[in-house]
């Protein structure tokens, strides 16, 4: 039994390490100055730590720039903000009606439509990134912040709408008769009764959708054209596209900025995410 | 007419029916039971009233009007479900009167009303709450208030007592009586629960396979069956139910099993023309008597109940119980006398069931 406990502990701390060691590893790194890094060895504590490195991934470093730009990520960062809050809103909002509509009233096709969703939800997106870039193309928002949201609601929608449906299936025939009852159209249904109650779902689909569109690269850089460069592209430019000696601490320290959205939503609302999980586990 | 109307109302499910040409009167301030067991129809039955599922063909009219077409909210019913269907996200106080809030009735009217209401149903300390903080008995009166604070013709409940336990649904019984007592509304009651359809009802529906099998007032249901169902479903322990024949030997009418004859008392003059015809004995337990003149049972098992026993006897080739009081200890293997009450036993046809007497 104790014997047991141990190797489980031993275990988890094993998986912990493993997980955290490269995250550790960037953040020590960027607390160095190049020097350092490059006369030690990358598991040394940083002997004078310094957010210098932080502060030239955040805002450039005008004093040598290629072009007119100063190379920094603030920028982009804004234009991720502007891409992913609209993104976030309006795939959730509308995954989450359709969702409710699927699940509760029965239209003709429902269950088509449903299945063409599950489809959608599981052809890569590379497969269908030439018909997308013509679609937004003719529709004039191609290379623009616009172009590049309609594309991530497009995406997203499928998977919330599907959460939304096996969330909303689940509540009680009875809870429905008696909203006919009492009178509660389509709108009101959802406003008063369904919304209300998916809460926890509506969490979890927050978060995750806030999770893909921000992480997302490919989309961004395909759609984002040089005004709606998401954080992720600015990234890789900065990382991969530079002269003379590699600056593994300003790396570190933009992939750290990148990444901290994310950190930061996981970690604010992470016992709404397990919820909401935990729910979907039992209920669906 | 006020109260509900139903009209060769029939329901198909893809091409299956499940009820043909039902036709119901249900008078104004009625409190009409439909009594049956599971999958007989009587839910079907009521959210077709309701309308929360459409009729395949017929009408139906309540307070005079043609409802048939209409929307649920707009047929003046109210429904109170086995679930509660309480909002699970409102308040009790905004659970009461999202009917009214959907109407469109202004704020300060709805909450007048949501007030009076709770205050008849004593739940007005538990208004703030969510449902999710209310014991079983307290979800229910919720879900009563919010048909209540509608003030429809007339009231739905969709066996609203099952969820609960025997002492409160005993209280609640009680206090659903009071309340038709008091408002005197139509009421439709789904269940499958006798006791309830006993105690309360004005009016019973007794339905099998989609279709009626009797409407009458609780009394005459239980001691007048219109059929071998009817007789069976209504009453516990079960009615007894033999075969065999009336015969009339020495001014003495009996009924002849083959395997023995029962003595039967107090037949009334229409049984006469029944003497010779074979058909099926209905015999509630309390229609058997001990008489010393009748025929010799024997004793196989007592079951007191308290303020009853319940004697299972051995007689005329098959088994029979008898209701009596607690007093007499009855020993198995004894042998007693019987004779059936010939003026309160039923007699069935064998082929179709229906009642001859």
């Amino acid at each position: 039994m104790r014997y047991n406990r141990w190797a489980l502990y031993g275990l988890l701390c094993l998986a912990a390490i493993m997980i955290m060691a490269p995250v550790f590893i960037m953040i020590s790194t960027s607390l160095k100055s190049m020097d350092e890094i490059r006369n030690g060895s990358i598991f040394t504590l940083p002997a004078d730590p310094s957010f210098a490195a932080w502060s030239k991934a955040w805002l450039g470093d005008c004093t040598q720039t290629l072009g007119k730009k100063c190379g920094g990520l603030s920028s982009s960062f804004m234009t991720s903000v502007q891409i992913v809050i609209p993104a976030l809103f309006l795939s959730v909002g509308l995954g989450a009606v359709t969702g409710y509509s699927l699940a509760v009233w029965k239209m003709k096709g429902a269950n088509v439509m449903f299945a063409a969703l599950l489809v959608g939800m599981f052809i890569p997106p590379q497969v269908t990134l030439y018909p997308l870039i013509i679609m937004i193309r003719e529709l004039g928002i191609f290379g623009s912040i616009p172009g590049l949201i309609l594309v991530h609601v497009i995406w997203g929608v499928a998977f919330t709408t599907m959460m939304f449906r096996n969330f909303f299936k689940t509540v009680p025939q009875d809870l429905l008769k008696a909203a006919r009852i009492d009178g509660a159209g389509f709108w009101a249904l959802f406003w008063h009764v369904m919304l209300p109650l998916s809460l926890p779902i509506l969490g979890v689909a927050m978060i995750l959708q806030f999770t893909y569109i921000w992480n997302d690269f490919l989309l961004g850089l395909t759609f984002g054209g040089r005004s709606g460069q998401p954080m992720t592209v600015a990234l890789n430019n900065l990382v991969g596209s530079q002269f003379g000696e590699k600056e593994y601490n300003v790396d570190m320290a933009a992939t750290m900025l990148t990444a901290l959205p994310t950190l930061a939503v996981y970690l604010l609302s992470g016992r709404l995410f397990v919820r909401g999980i935990a729910a979907g586990a039992v209920k669906g | 007419m006020n109260g509900v109307e139903l009209r060769n109302v029939t329901k198909a499910y893809a091409g299956l029916t499940v009820m043909e040409n039902i036709n119901l009167e249900i008078a104004d301030g009625d409190f009409l039971v439909l009594l049956g067991p599971s999958g007989c129809g009587k839910s079907t039955l009521l959210n077709m009233i309701a309308g929360l599922e459409p009729v395949t063909g017929g009408s139906i009219d309540i307070n005079g009007r043609d409802v048939t077409e209409l929307e649920p909210d707009a047929r003046d019913i109210a429904m109170v479900f086995q679930s509660y269907a309480l909002y699970p996200t409102m308040s009790v106080r905004k659970n009461i009167g999202f009917g009214l809030k959907m109407a469109g009735m202004p704020k300060s009217e709805i909450e007048e009303r949501v007030n009076e209401v709770a205050e008849l149903l004593q739940i007005t300390p538990l208004l703030d709450r969510k449902p999710s903080q209310l014991s079983g008995g307290q979800q229910q009166r919720v879900a009563i208030g919010r048909a209540l604070v509608r003030e429809p013709a007339v009231f739905l409940f969709d066996e609203p007592l099952s969820n609960l336990d025997a002492k409160l649904r005993a209280d609640m019984r009680i206090e659903l009586k009071r309340l038709h007592e008091r408002l005197g509304r139509t009421i439709v009651y789904v269940t499958h629960d006798q006791i309830e359809a006993m105690t309360l009802a004005t009016k019973v529906v007794v339905l099998d396979r989609g279709s009626i099998q009797q409407a009458d007032t609780p009394e005459t249901v239980y001691r007048r069956p219109a059929n071998r169902f009817v007789a069976s479903f209504v009453g516990a322990p079960t009615m007894n139910f033999v075969d065999g024949t009336l015969v009339r030997d020495c001014d003495q009418v009996f009924f002849d099993t083959g395997n023995g004859k029962l003595p039967l008392v107090h037949v009334p003059a229409a049984a006469n023309d029944l003497i010779g015809r074979p058909m099926t004995l209905g015999a509630r337990p309390e229609h058997l008597m001990f008489d010393d003149v009748g025929i010799s049972a024997r004793v196989v098992l007592a079951e007191p109940t308290g303020p009853d026993q319940y004697v299972r006897l051995a007689v005329a080739g098959g088994e029979m119980t008898a209701r009596c009081g607690p007093e007499q200890a009855f020993e198995p293997g004894s042998d007693i006398n019987i004779v059936v009450d010939g003026a309160r036993m039923s007699l069935f046809d064998q082929q179709n069931g229906q009642a001859l007497l």
